[in-house]
């Protein structure tokens, strides 16, 4: 479980992010929904201790971020917005690595990574070199190296960025498949159609702030309106920087 | 296993892989300049030796005036060539070394006892043709000085009167020392070839991770930042000893390819200077990793960090140039300064000379505690936010 507490992160004049407060919940699929710009990615960055918030708190499964950045870290799942693979090792050895990072004994860590290769369907490419990877290849490596630790809580940034069609339908599988498994999912997307499809739960931010925080249901009922995506440019307030 | 070598071990198995990083760390880096040495060497050592044997051929105005001189020159290994219309011009245009004019009224002279005049055309602002001309005069003054003797025991004198006092020259310097002036620039050398050894490595760990936006992913797992820098520097330093070694082993044989025996030198470039040689340059190998990741990380690109490296390259070249241009006398506090001791150690040693316990301990201890400084720095910025953002 994640709970936000009024994070505040100030570039400079520009406040990227302006108290924002919510909580992903175990066996949920939580989606942080905003324009390109919004501040997902900046809150993202300070759950995962990248950086430091100016005010407010993260707790990660109870645990305070600013007081025990490692611990918080290895409860952490993370695909940021930057997947840069290591060109010159396979997607074999790029997980292994993390595997090592994380501090996985080797023979749990090879069954893991056997299992990730599977269920991402990686077999086919999974001991050539990451250079001339495709787009998909890239990002599913990016996420079994991000998993090998099997971490109760899974943090993606756009995973679905630049993904094709089919690529796409299975990242959406493998979300709802860790919800299933109990984990606590929180994922930002600027795709409306996305985030209504996959979340319990929805996070609307705009200009770095939350504008909405409830279930899909609840913001039907919240706006008044039958379809969601209506619903958020209402709650925004614009369409712009969002995708259907 | 401890993450740092987790961290190394990735880093040096990749880099393996990597062909630009490998040639420009193990082979042109470490190479280029004991190759260069070689041929350096033996361009200038062949060409000294010639000079110093071949006869020497320069042109010659108004042979006849003097034929006796002549034949004494030619005794001495002077080879009078055809005269020249113009010696000055001919010198001017290099197309002579020098230029011998004998006046018409030399044999006037010479038979009255009266200083006879030669004229010696040359440049002396052009280096490379010293040694002709000074090997001309040699020969004129000696043949003057014989006939200068021949004339005073001729009225009974003894030729003794005539050089009041005698110089007796002895010559300090040794055959190794004689060696050690010549290889003074090794020191730069080995120390450039600890800074391109490791200079891609440091660029690439850091600032390329950052461009490629692998840094972010890396920060994410639950492992201090200082950690993963201590792995990285350790891998820089792999590949920077491992150029180290290659150079100082290719010197080794390098010394037996020069001929400096025949310049009466003696160069020791054996195992024992070898080993001694990497051992001093242990702190700097570690300072300079620590740099370039430092340089590295503050530069906001590749190419960035590339250009930034390339200006901190002839930094080490600075002790070697001031010690060429004002030769100073070796000084205590000398060792006690990263890069200005490697430079006055290794030449010591260069000279036959050895170090002092107490001098390498002041080298290794100043060394490490400078880099263990430089390291604390970068640690400092590796921990900074803005480090991971790749933009």
């Amino acid at each position: 479980m994640i709970q936000v507490e009024n994070l505040r992160k100030a570039f400079g004049e520009i406040r990227a992010v302006d108290g924002v407060s919510f909580t992903a919940r175990d066996g949920e699929i939580t989606g942080l929904l905003g324009p390109n710009g919004a501040g997902k990615t900046t809150t993202l960055r300070m759950l995962y201790t990248l950086m430091r918030p100016d005010t407010g708190r993260v707790l990660v499964d109870g645990i305070d971020s600013a007081a025990d950045p490692l611990a918080v870290r290895k409860r952490l799942g993370v695909l940021p917005d930057a997947r840069g693979l290591y060109k010159h090792l396979s997607a074999r050895e790029n997980i292994d690595y993390f595997a090592q990072l994380q501090g996985v004994p080797a023979d749990e860590g090879a069954r893991r990574r056997e299992v990730l290769i599977d269920v991402l369907e990686m077999r086919d490419f999974a001991d050539r070199h990451a250079e001339g990877y495709s787009q998909g290849q890239r990002v599913k490596t990016a996420i079994a190296r991000a998993l090998i630790h099997d971490p109760q809580n899974v943090l993606l940034d756009e995973p679905t960025n630049g993904l094709d069609v089919m690529a796409t339908r299975r990242m959406r599988q493998f979300m709802r498949d860790l919800r299933v498994a109990g984990r606590c999912v929180l994922f930002s997307s600027h795709i409306m159609q996305e985030v209504a499809q996959l979340c319990d739960r929805i996070v609307v931010i705009a200009k770095g702030r939350v504008v909405a925080d409830e279930s899909p249901d609840a913001l039907r009922l919240q706006t008044g309106e039958s379809n969601l995506e209506e619903a958020f440019v209402k709650i925004i307030g614009s369409g712009e920087g969002l995708a259907a | 296993m401890n993450v740092s070598l987790v961290v190394l071990f990735k880093e040096v198995r990749e880099n393996l892989r990597d062909k630009r990083t490998l040639i420009n760390a193990l082979v042109t880096g470490p190479l280029i300049a004991p190759l260069m040495f070689i041929l350096i060497m033996n361009v200038v050592i062949s060409r000294q030796l010639s000079q110093a044997e071949a006869p020497l051929g320069l042109p010659v105005i108004g042979a006849s005036n003097a034929p006796n001189l002549l034949e004494a020159l030619r005794q001495q290994g002077f080879d009078p060539q055809p005269p020249v219309a113009d010696p000055i011009a001919a010198v001017r245009d290099r197309d002579a070394a020098a230029v011998l004019r004998i006046p018409g009224d030399f044999g006037k002279s010479w038979q009255k006892g009266d200083p006879a005049q030669v004229e010696l055309y040359y440049d002396s602002s052009r280096r490379d043709m010293q040694q002709p001309v000074n090997r001309l005069k040699n020969m004129l003054e000696r043949y003057s000085r014989l006939n200068g003797a021949m004339r005073l025991v001729a009225r009974g004198f003894s030729p003794a009167l005539v050089n009041p006092v005698v110089v007796d020259e002895r010559d300090q310097s040794t055959p190794r020392s004689r060696a050690g002036a010549l290889f003074s620039i090794l020191p730069y050398f080995f120390v450039v070839t600890v800074f391109i050894g490791g200079m891609y490595l440091a660029i690439d760990l850091t600032a390329g991770e950052r461009e490629r936006k692998s840094l972010e992913p890396l920060f994410a797992n639950p492992v201090p930042r200082s950690r993963i820098l201590l792995g990285k520097i350790g891998a820089i330093c792999v590949f920077s000893v491992s150029s180290l070694l290659i150079c100082v082993t290719a010197f080794t044989v390098a010394g037996r390819l020069i001929p400096t025996e025949k310049l009466g030198m003696d160069l020791n470039l054996g195992p024992a200077f070898a080993l001694e040689v990497v051992v001093l340059m242990l702190p700097l190998v570690l300072l300079i990793a620590a740099l370039q990741t430092l340089v590295a990380a503050f530069s906001r690109s590749y190419r960035e960090a590339q250009t930034y490296l390339g200006i901190l390259m002839l930094v080490p070249a600075l002790p070697s140039v001031l010690l060429s241009v004002m030769p100073v006398k070796t000084a205590p506090w000398m060792y006690a300064v990263p890069l200005l001791s490697q430079q006055v150690g290794i030449t010591e040693l260069l000279m036959g000379g050895s170090m002092t316990a107490v001098q390498v301990v002041t080298c290794l201890l100043c060394g490490f505690v400078t880099a263990a400084l430089v390291l604390a720095v970068t640690a400092r910025v590796y921990g900074s936010e803005r480090l991971a953002i790749s933009v």
